[in-house]
């Protein structure tokens, strides 16, 4: 793929990899950032790598933007051969679908929605060809997913589903975003997920709540004290399903700082999750799981 | 050495020239959105140019101060009082302890830049003061202020003069917001890119850090295509990806919307291009409702008004050093 450069504005070079999702375009779009990141160029103040995008800003006063877009070039042909492997990390993250707030503040937008009579689960579930809600939670939650960008606002991480693209879940954002979302709500729009690390607008459908905080801008929480945003691109996540009791518990150890999410170092190959994707999941669940 | 807040105002925050460097994470570099002015006020008393400042929108708060200090109020028009005296905007003027700084009504612009003498020192985070109310960080407590803050001052240096009127900057009316076109431009037909410019627009009263919302011009015409996977069926939706500060985005072709100093740093919506760089300040004195164009410039023209902004400074520099 030949990535398709643009100027924005005078202090930033966007770039498009793919106009379309895919790990192929995620991971070229990455070792581009990295490239940039390891030639340690002169004015260069921002990498920020996207799904399949990413986009560099810059001082035009220290380097000419003709100058900088030449260089981002001559490292195309590189990344895109580059060898597609990761070292990274897979957390489970465990997750309270069908909640009562993100249901209760379904509720007060349904007027923004495409389907006003259903919520926003039944709805996914039905775009989905899939029977009930509890189907859409199983393929939701059964099988991993990986941090594609990290943003929007502080630390939210955007998530795309490890599966063949037929099967992959596509649920329409909301007609007109909302002005309000839960904190740490399990978000999703288009083919991705994503986890709302603070509260605010947001156009995504809302399929429940996680209890474990994901940004903390005080760096108090235990395992939030050296950065205060806990994704990184290239992390994997698996969701867990948990009951009330299970959320109530895990807040509990929250409050008291005491909780403790499962996090594992892990390496991803694009080759062989492309060759085969289920004993690659299955793989990394054994990682998870520390079998 | 403290100012202490008795009213709030409208929505006032600790702002510095910002915190660079963590837009990957999605945190926005924030800052105060009018940098000229709040460059200004800073020279005026006598402290660093990127010091910390009060900027109050539409409406000022009221301002106890518990040492002498000196004080500068610039940006929009927003009459300082001290214990009830009118004091000149854009020039330094004295307050003892005990003092009370009041504001008359906005007359003009949208944003006040309150600078004193030593910088409001609230604690670094992430090497700035500025406040991201969105992500609760930096500033006093992450939030914009409440009457009983107390806010620390920093040792301070001390300034006299005033800029004069023809050395400031701020928009015409309409607004001339200068954009760099790109990034997804080639979505919409050469006819709905020619409207856009050709347009008057007004500001939307969503307008705010994050961004300025546009409305009363004519929806873009999209060039038909099959939606890319992961993009969303919408004619204005793409593969989420990252928006540059001053990217000007249009959900469903309808509204632009210019990111400002607390962007989202990324999202799905397509973007027609960028606000150059030397045009974000005017933005931040744009009121809801005031008549704004967009008007088309290259790269060479960007990179010019960025020497021109800059030398505007510069000439504010050298007038307050004499």
């Amino acid at each position: 793929m030949s990535i398709r450069f643009s100027f924005g504005g005078d202090e930033h070079i966007f770039a498009e990899v793919s106009e379309e999702m895919s790990l192929e375009a995620f991971f070229t779009s990455l070792s581009m950032t990295n490239a940039v990141k390891q030639a340690g160029i002169r004015g260069v103040t921002e990498i920020c790598p996207a799904n399949a995008s990413f986009q560099v800003k810059y001082d035009p006063d220290q380097i000419k933007p003709a100058d900088l877009l030449r260089e981002l070039q001559s490292m195309e042909g590189a990344a895109s051969k580059s060898d597609a492997t990761l070292k990274t990390r897979i957390m489970e993250i465990p997750v309270y679908y069908q909640d009562p707030w993100t249901h209760e503040t379904l509720m007060r937008f349904r007027e923004r929605h495409q389907d006003p009579k259903a919520t926003d689960l039944e709805y996914a579930a039905a775009v989905n060809g899939l029977g009930s809600v509890e189907d859409f939670v199983q393929a939701h939650s059964s099988q991993p997913w990986f941090v594609s960008m990290v943003g929007f606002v502080a630390g939210l991480p955007f998530l795309y589903q490890m599966v063949e693209r037929k099967r992959q879940l596509q649920v329409p954002k909301y007609l007109r975003p909302r002005t309000d979302t839960p904190k740490l709500t399990i978000g999703h729009g288009g083919c991705f997920s994503c986890i709302y690390s603070v509260r605010g607008a947001g156009g995504y459908q809302m399929f429940g709540v996680t209890p474990m905080p994901i940004y903390d801008p005080n760096q108090q929480v235990s395992y939030l004290q050296e950065e205060m945003c806990l994704f990184r691109p290239g992390d994997i996540v698996k969701w867990k399903p948990i009951n009330r009791d299970q959320y109530d518990a895990d807040i509990e150890a929250v409050n008291e700082n005491k909780f403790l999410p499962t996090i594992r170092e892990a390496s991803f190959s694009l080759t062989e999750f492309n060759k085969d994707i289920d004993a690659t999941n299955a793989k990394l669940m054994e990682v998870l799981h520390g079998r | 050495m403290a100012v202490k807040i008795l009213t709030p105002g409208l929505s006032t925050t600790v702002q510095d020239l910002g915190r660079p460097g963590y837009y990957h994470l999605g945190i926005p570099i924030s800052g105060g959105m009018d940098r000229f002015a709040l460059r200004a006020a800073n020279m005026l008393v006598g402290n660093d140019e990127g010091a910390a400042v009060l900027e109050a929108v539409f409406m000022g708060p009221e301002i106890e101060f518990t040492t002498a200090a000196t004080v500068a109020v610039t940006g929009g028009d927003l009459p300082p009082k001290v214990n009830g005296d009118e004091r000149a905007t854009w020039e330094a003027f004295p307050v003892k302890a005990g003092d009370k700084l009041s504001f008359g009504f906005l007359k003009s612009g949208a944003r006040a830049y309150i600078a004193v003498s030593g910088g409001i020192d609230v604690p670094l985070k992430l090497g700035s003061r500025s406040t991201y109310t969105l992500g609760a960080l930096g500033g006093h407590d992450g939030r914009a202020l409440k009457a009983g803050d107390r806010l620390p001052l920093g040792q301070g240096g001390s300034g006299k003069g005033s800029v004069p009127a023809n050395l400031r900057r701020g928009p015409g009316n309409p607004a001339e917001l200068r954009m760099l076109p790109g990034l997804y431009w080639h979505r919409v037909t050469a006819e709905a890119g020619k409207q856009f410019f050709a347009d008057t627009w007004k500001v939307a009263p969503e307008a705010d850090r994050i961004g300025y919302r546009f409305k009363g011009g004519k929806a873009l015409d999209f060039v038909p295509r099959t939606p890319p996977f992961g993009a969303g069926s919408d004619p204005s939706n793409i593969v989420d990806a990252c928006y540059p500060y001053g990217s000007v985005q249009v959900p469903s072709g309808t509204e632009p919307i210019v990111l400002h100093r607390d962007a989202v740093s990324g999202g799905g919506y397509m973007m027609l291009g960028t606000i150059i760089s030397a045009d974000m300040d005017l933005i931040g004195q744009l009121q809801p409702h005031s008549p704004a164009r967009f008007v088309e410039v290259t790269l060479d023209q960007a990179l010019t008004a960025r020497h021109d902004r800059q030398a505007a400074i510069a000439r504010v520099r050298a007038h307050l050093q004499r």
